[in-house]
């Protein structure tokens, strides 16, 4: 086969699952840059995915069905606001709920989707004229559906609103010493609230884009851990949302594996492997960059620390 | 002299089980530097706590500009011009010195202009003397200047009423000075200044008026030009106060502690100690000077157990320990003394007998191979509580109730009490006074006196230039990971000594 093709087609796919990813995390930096940890991606990747499916499916259209996704992902997160920001519980434990609340409230409301086989066409790609005619680059970067190029502009919509405008500068100080920005008359609180949330509809909007872009029909664990791999790509690009943008697409490489050495007849490693190889990456970097050399300066100080004012 | 700007009429502050401030008076005049004095506890920073509207009073009356006003947070407190530089810098390290000043400035609009906010910042800070480059991260920066990010928080906003809750604490004596002239530029700008201290010193040296504060109370305030140091030494504590330890000269007997090149890494991997060697002799006493954080820790830690080295040899008494566990330290003889009283030197939640024999439970009479001993431990508990003067309603209660003082007594009681070793130990003392009040520093000073002239060997931490002068025999400085100065204190000068802190090479 034509290597031109087989690197195309790579990184179609690339694109294709590094985006999924790519919204997640952003969704992901977003809250926890507010101080707040989220385990519940996965959660509300999955429940996003399940209500603009249905959504979809009764409107047809694909704009209602993915605002029905950041609804369902800002609900859910919500619940997780609520309970980590006013009443102060363990962010891990209150996260790691959300995700079973997700995943289960999916699967229970899905079941008869799965079982009737309904379906729906995926989203059209959308060619972008002289971009798209970029070899390898253009097909793959500039021949996708509106959500993907969604996720590019909210790159540069989450970097500008972090770090070139006063809400970002709170919130980042929010998630760094919120007592010094309560003392300076910052709603931390109110902040909290809405990166959390803002951060939930995102990951809701990431579930839209898998199932719309790329599964015609829905089943149970569709996310198939997407969401946790969402949560060390964080880790991963340092918090900052220019990084995500690579991490997500190099992690989407990643997962391209299997279908690119199954296309060209590569059988020595097993397909196995190529399939486990995400998730071991995953917790390879968990692993690495958790280590606390890597963390220190980069981790938003407060994250995970519930914050009460003082009397 | 002209109008009070500032007016705060019989303030009342109750915590729980102490009046923190009793009907306590202060007045502030335009332009004026002020000086708050007063021991650990005597109720300044409360005080000032009400006004920068931390704390709600009980009862009491505030006036700015001789009317009254009602101070509920600080965002209030700086509307009304009032600002606070706090012991421990409120700044986000992470962020540049421009993120960290206009945080919060309603000046902001939603769209930030970081350049023209820099420039702003830049002009305001040459104009007082306080020079800094906005667009440098925080963590880079030395204490003096982290100090001076605080300051220019302040005049961002406008403030007219500056509070500085004992600012030189962290000071090199070069920064201090530094500090000095900036307060003084602000003063003749007409910014007023409060000084909250409890060093004669630099009262006399800074302020124009001075009010002393005891156990919550106005004892006097004066113009400062009309006192002196004795008689606000006996204000602030209420009896004459023995400025030197009567020393006699150390009887060295023999070496206890020798380190050759020692190199010790810290969590992150960056060196922190490098090739440090000294010896400390049976019977002296060393004082370590140096501003936190170039190395003192590690050193610490280093020759009492806690922390690997990475090369270089540790001997005690002639026996190489290098590497050894904090146990085989401990059982010859290095006694530690650290930092954190509370969590590293004490288990909070544990009685004060508990942590008293917590180096000794092992060993008879408090055990008889499975079972403790709670009488032996009661009884010996309450030896020491007596002999070290412990102030505790009982041995039962958990330490994380007792003061501070009172803590450090505990710590040192169990070192110094601890059963194996024998004589001529090693006492490895970090910062033993910080935090304490003048009753409780002298206590702790006169006690590692005593046991130098025991014939132990003691080498101890101190960010205070006056204790390190006063009680060693001889004075190491440290900078950047290494001993940059040893001399005997005989000798010492304190101009020298600050200029080695600060990293200046001197020869």
């Amino acid at each position: 086969m034509d290597p031109m093709i087989i690197l195309t087609t790579m990184f179609i796919l690339m694109v294709q699952e590094g985006s999924i990813l790519l919204i997640a995390t952003l969704g992901e930096i977003f809250t926890e840059r507010s101080g707040i940890l989220n385990l519940g991606v996965e959660g509300l990747m999955c429940f996003g995915a399940l209500s603009s499916f249905i959504v979809y499916y009764l409107t047809g259209n694909w704009v209602i069905a993915t605002l029905a996704a950041a609804f369902a992902g800002l609900m859910l997160s919500l619940i997780h606001a609520f309970v980590s920001i006013t009443l102060k519980v363990n962010q891990t434990v209150s996260g790691l709920a959300i995700t079973i609340l997700g995943l289960g409230l999916s699967s229970f409301i899905g079941r008869p989707l799965a079982l009737s086989r309904v379906r729906i066409e995926p989203l059209e790609s959308i060619r972008i004229p002289v971009l798209s005619e970029i070899p390898v680059i253009g097909p793959s970067f500039f021949n996708q559906n509106p959500l993907v190029y969604f996720s590019y502009v909210m790159v540069i919509i989450l970097w500008f609103i972090l770090y070139k405008t006063s809400f970002g500068l709170n919130l980042r100080s929010v998630g760094e010493n919120p007592s010094m920005a309560d003392s300076l008359g910052i709603n931390v609180f109110l902040t909290r609230y809405i990166a959390t949330l803002v951060g939930g509809a995102l990951c809701g909007v990431s579930g839209a884009l898998l199932i719309l872009g790329y599964y015609p029909s829905w089943y149970d664990g569709i996310t198939a851990g997407r969401g946790w791999i969402a949560v060390a790509l964080v880790i991963f690009s340092s918090w900052n949302p220019l990084y995500a943008f690579f991490g997500a697409y190099f992690f989407g490489l990643v997962g391209t594996l299997n279908a690119t050495f199954q296309s060209i007849g590569f059988r020595m490693i097993p397909t196995d492997f190529f399939r486990t190889l995400p998730y071991l990456l995953t917790i390879v970097v968990l692993v690495i960059f958790s280590s606390t050399r890597f963390r220190r300066r980069k981790m938003p100080a407060s994250l995970g620390k519930p914050y009460t004012r003082e009397l | 002299m002209s109008e009070n700007l500032l007016e705060m009429v019989d303030i009342v502050k109750v915590f729980p089980g102490v009046v923190a401030n009793d009907r306590v008076n202060f007045s502030l005049k335009a332009g004026e530097i002020h000086a708050l004095l007063g021991e650990n506890g005597a109720g300044k920073t409360t005080l000032m706590n009400i006004l920068y509207g931390i704390y709600k009073m009980d009862s009491g009356v505030i006036k700015v500009d001789g009317r009254e006003v009602s101070i509920r947070s600080p965002r209030n407190a700086i509307k009304l011009g009032i600002g606070m530089v706090h012991q421990n810098f409120k700044l986000v390290p992470a962020h540049t010195i421009v993120e960290n000043v206009i945080l919060g400035s309603e000046k902001n609009g939603f769209i930030l202009d970081l350049k023209k906010s820099g420039e702003k910042i830049k002009n305001l800070a040459s104009s007082f003397g306080l020079m800094v480059d906005p667009f440098s991260e925080v963590w880079k920066l030395s204490m003096g200047e982290r100090q001076r990010v605080e300051i220019l928080k302040l005049l961002y906003r406008n403030v007219r009423i500056m509070i500085f809750d004992e600012p030189t604490a962290v000071l090199t004596p070069q920064e201090k000075k530094e500090l000095f002239s900036s307060l003084r530029e602000m003063s003749s700008k007409g910014k007023s200044i409060i000084f909250i201290t409890h060093k004669l010193d630099e009262v006399l040296e800074i302020s124009d008026r001075v009010t002393v504060l005891r156990r919550g109370k106005n004892v006097a305030t004066k113009v400062t030009k009309e006192t002196n140091k004795v008689e606000l030494a006996n204000l602030m504590i209420g009896r004459p106060v023995i400025f030197e330890y009567s020393r006699y000269p150390p009887k060295l007997s023999g070496l206890a502690l020798k380190v050759e090149n020692i190199r010790v890494l810290d969590e992150d991997g960056n060196l922190r100690l490098k090739d440090v060697s000294f010896s400390l002799n049976s019977g002296e006493i060393v004082g370590v000077a140096g501003i936190a954080g170039n190395g003192q820790r590690e050193l610490a830690e280093a020759i009492t157990g806690l922390r690997r080295v990475s090369s270089g040899k540790i001997f005690v008494k002639d026996k190489d320990l290098t590497n050894a566990s904090p146990r085989r330290f401990f059982e010859n003889g290095v006694l530690f003394i650290p930092e954190e009283r509370l969590g590293v030197g004490t288990a909070p939640n544990l009685s004060v007998a508990e942590n008293l024999v917590l180096k000794s439970y092992n060993n008879r009479p408090f055990c008889d191979s499975v079972f403790l001993n709670f009488d032996s431990i009661q009884k010996f508990a309450e030896r020491l509580v007596n002999d070290f003067e412990i102030v505790c309603p009982s041995v039962k209660v958990p330490v994380k109730l007792l003061s501070g003082g009172n803590l450090q007594k505990v710590v040192l009681a169990r070192e110094l009490s601890s059963l194996v070793g024998g004589d001529g130990r090693v006492i490895v003392a970090m910062y033993p006074t910080r935090g304490l009040d003048v009753g409780a520093t002298e206590y702790v000073r006169r006690l590692l006196l005593k046991m130098r002239d025991q014939g132990n060997a003691i080498i101890f931490f101190s960010e205070d230039l006056e204790e390190i002068l006063s009680i060693s025999d001889r004075i190491f400085v440290m900078f950047d990971g290494r001993i940059v100065g040893e001399m005997d204190s005989g000798k010492a000068d304190v101009e020298k000594i600050g200029l080695m802190m600060a990293g200046s090479a001197v020869s």
